[in-house]
């Protein structure tokens, strides 16, 4: 039966997938097959998906890790677990709420104000809060005095419109589905020069205690920053490596590595590099077309691809924004590497109606996926295809940051290979 | 320049009632957006409408499309930044702003946004510093116009 032989196939090509990974890591100190160790190495951070931390909520197909941060240069630390891994943001965001008793340093303006940081997600939502200061610690790597988000709702005024924008704030555990977001994406800061040089990308305000807040300009080197550029060492990306999951899966376990081809675990050897370009993106080929606005993103929790003939589900469902077909489909798709090579994507749809159904209590869903945006792709119009978490599952993916050094022979930074 | 200001200003009194409205607005909402965002404008003009491109000084540039009758039948942006969305939203604010809240409390997660409500469509992806938006209003867009034009 036809639905059966695609099935049997998109476990094959996630077999070879982890043997794949297994083969390059041995050389290393880690394994990112289904058999995970304990994580080793002062540059390997464990990983896990398992719904995230906010009771009564589900947050399927998402990678959590903990983070420890300091008042800096001090020993009075806090630990927080239950935060999100975003490689499609950057920068450390925590609830303030998950914090209580670290009084972190907050980042002060001129005229006795205070720096605040807003960030805009494609869904509508959005987090607020002042900029803090922390030493941020994760395995054995330390990035000093580094700027961060508080994620908080203010007290005595309101966040400005400019950055809600009509959307809705997700500054409560359940409501973030998380402890706070860790963004190790392709870029050393959160907004870069545009934010040192104009006050229109409305991404960094100035408020006094009780209000006003003003857009404002702010210093690249005070802005919200990848942790990982602060580090010592291993500061020029990361690797996500999760283990493969067959169809469903109540949990999923994997590691962040720090660094490329810094030390002998995280070797770039043997994987493909597919270049990002200036507007962010690389070229995806779907269904014979070209979508030119697509990205690797973890923090995506699915495929989301524009497909006019999958059947959505409905907006009544229990998976609304997600795909249902009558049977699972199988498909693939090429991504545009360096050399411009093209490199098959095997994977499958299913009904995710159905999967939330029969699968209720899992948090791992390797065949989700979803639409993403306009199915109007033709005549240059650009679409994009987002490859979300289920992605890395049975993958080591590693993401590189603009500026940083790269290894000898690769492209320069940024760049995303597997 | 001053005369540029000057002229500006009066547009925008003319038209106050509107000026904070690019969609669903009229011409002169196009400029008051243009002057809001202190964005380059340049125009094209095609069989079933004329397309302003408003260039920002961040990066991110937003496109309106205005048909022959003169009403703003979509806007669309590309870039790093979000714009004002308020501005370039006008009257179909608030209904963007709900159906998103009605949206978000579904369950958690984090994927793109299509919006197909009464009136008006609504579609967002990309991630942070790379993001593609695009909203119009179906009744409103001219016949022979292909939604693939629309980004």
């Amino acid at each position: 039966m036809r639905t059966d032989r695609i099935m049997r196939r998109g476990v094959a090509a996630l077999a070879m997938a982890s043997a794949f990974g297994l083969l390059v890591a041995c050389g290393g100190g880690g394994s990112s097959t289904s058999q995970q160790p304990p994580p080793t190495g002062n540059n390997v951070q464990a990983l896990t998906v398992n719904g995230g931390p906010a009771a009564g909520v589900d947050y399927i197909d998402a990678a959590f890790t903990s983070v420890t941060v300091c008042v800096p240069g001090s020993s009075n630390c806090a630990t927080v677990d239950g935060v999100l891994v975003d490689t499609g943001s950057v920068g450390l965001r925590l609830l303030a709420s998950a914090i209580p008793s670290l009084n972190l340093p907050q980042l002060a303006g001129s005229g006795g104000t205070t720096y605040y940081n807003c960030v805009d997600f494609v869904d509508g939502t959005y987090l607020w809060g002042p900029v803090a200061q922390a030493d941020i610690e994760m395995a054995g790597e330390k990035a000093s005095s580094a700027s961060l988000q508080l994620i908080e709702n203010p007290t005595g005024f309101s966040v400005p419109t400019a950055c809600s924008q009509g959307g809705v704030n997700e500054d409560t555990l359940s409501a973030l589905g998380a402890n706070g977001i860790l963004g190790v994406g392709n870029y050393p800061q959160d907004c870069g020069p545009a934010c040192q040089s104009s006050t229109s990308p409305d991404v960094y305000f100035t408020c006094g205690a009780s209000g006003p807040c003003s857009s404002s300009t702010i210093m690249v080197a005070q802005q919200v920053t990848n942790p990982v550029v602060g580090f010592a060492t291993d500061n020029n990306g990361v690797i996500i490596e999760m283990a493969a999951v067959d169809g469903e899966s109540a949990t999923a376990s994997g590691q962040m590595v720090f660094g490329i081809g810094t030390q002998s675990n995280n070797s770039l050897s043997g994987y493909t590099v597919y270049p990002i370009n200036s507007n962010g993106f690389f070229t995806t080929t779907f269904n014979s077309q070209d979508l030119t606005e697509s990205f690797i993103d973890s923090g995506s929790n699915g495929y989301f691809f524009p497909d006019a003939s999958i059947t959505q589900c409905s907006g009544g469902s229990i998976a609304p924004g997600f795909y249902c077909p009558a049977n699972p489909v199988s498909l693939s798709a090429q991504n545009k590497a360096e050399s411009g090579a093209e490199n098959t994507v095997n994977f499958t749809v299913d009904n995710a109606v159905n999967d939330f159904n029969s699968f209720g209590a899992d948090a791992a869903f390797a065949n989700l996926a979803g639409p993403n945006g306009s199915t109007d792709c033709g005549g240059g119009s650009p679409c994009g295809f987002d490859w979300g978490l289920p992605f890395f599952f049975g993958r080591n993916v590693f993401v590189s940051i603009d500026g940083q050094p790269v290894p000898s022979g690769a492209p320069a930074a940024p760049w995303w290979a597997y | 320049m001053k005369s540029l200001i000057v002229s500006l200003a009066v547009v925008v009194s003319l038209f106050s009632a509107k000026s904070y409205a690019a969609l669903g607005g009229d011409a002169a909402s196009v400029e008051a957006d243009r002057a809001h965002m202190n964005a380059q404008r340049q125009a094209t003009q095609s069989a079933a409408y004329t397309l302003h491109e408003l260039k920002t000084d961040n990066g991110t540039v937003v496109r309106e499309y205005l048909s022959a009758s003169g009403s703003v039948f979509a806007v669309a942006w590309q870039g790093p930044f979000v714009p004002d969305m308020q501005q370039l939203l006008g009257s179909y604010f608030e209904q963007y702003s709900n159906a998103v809240k009605a949206n978000k409390e579904v369950r958690a997660g984090r994927h793109p946004l299509d919006l197909q409500l009464p009136g008006l469509v609504v579609q967002s992806s990309g991630y942070m510093r790379a993001r593609h938006f695009r909203a119009y209003i179906p009744q409103q867009v001219p016949a022979g116009v292909k939604k693939a034009e629309l980004q």
